[in-house]
């Protein structure tokens, strides 16, 4: 069965391509990355800021289920709707330097649209370090809000 | 001292990646590995000494010779390297999904 995400992280390079394609027209796909309220159900966070605009910058928190806050916050470098984010992306309080991200929405049809993500990082090293984490507390997370958005 | 080492540190390097692919078709002694290179038979001793440590090849003793094996269940370990944090992102857009697809339509 073809895979919905892809992820390729080619050798030696410091970058991760990510892509996906939606069963969501694109204007739906795109509303999903800039509607707060929307933003905090799928990423299981809680948006403090967020400024879709070029020059604008987001913050976002998280809270572990030991109850620890983690932070994230970045800054927003390109805002075209419906077409792409060009965004910084850091973990605050981590010794993971700061990453940019590209990000490209395409129309495929009325019902279909793809998502193209471009991670580049300071370092290789870096890049593989951040593919080893275990991202064990955001999959729980991801997993709790699926089912409760299912059982309602 | 003792270095730490890393499977992602041993595939990194090319001359080492040529050994892993030389080895996983047969079982070969240091001496056909270092011939299938124009580098001194020292420097592929110190390859082969590294994906020794970190698990990837295998030595076994045949009679007099030494006979390099490739450990799959290490390299399967690399290729699966990759696969908790695509699903990361697999599930998260799952929920995007689910989600924009129980938003009211616009009218």
């Amino acid at each position: 069965m073809e895979q919905k995400t892809k992820v390729t992280a080619q050798e030696g390079k410091q970058e991760v391509r990510i892509s996906r394609v939606f069963g969501l027209p694109l204007e739906s796909l795109f509303k999903a990355y800039v509607d707060p309220k929307i933003v905090e159900q799928w990423m299981g966070t809680k948006v403090i800021k967020l400024e879709c605009k070029t020059h604008g910058s987001y913050h976002f928190e998280t809270t572990d289920p030991k109850g620890n806050k983690h932070g994230f916050n970045g800054t927003i470098h390109e805002f075209e709707p419906n077409q792409k984010i060009t965004r910084t992306f850091e973990m605050e309080n981590t010794t993971f330097p700061v990453q940019l991200e590209f990000l490209e929405f395409q129309d495929i049809n009325e019902n279909n649209s793809k998502l193209e993500m471009l991670i580049v990082f300071k370092s290789v090293s870096d890049r593989d370090n951040l593919l080893k984490l275990p991202f064990a507390f955001g999959l729980n997370r991801a997993h709790d809000k699926l089912e409760e958005l299912l059982s309602n | 001292m003792k270095l730490r080492r890393d499977v992602f540190q041993a595939i990194a390097d090319p001359t080492r990646r040529t050994i892993i692919s030389l080895v996983a078709l047969q079982a070969m002694t240091p001496g056909a590995i270092a011939e299938e290179f124009d580098f001194s038979r020292q420097t592929i001793s110190k390859h082969i000494q590294i994906l020794t440590e970190c698990e990837i090849l295998r030595q076994e003793q045949t009679g007099r010779e030494i006979h390099y094996h490739l450990n799959p269940e290490k390299l399967k370990a690399i290729a699966d390297f990759i696969e908790p944090y695509r699903k990361t992102w697999d599930e998260r857009f799952d929920t995007l999904e689910a989600i924009m697809k129980n938003q009211p339509k616009r009218t």
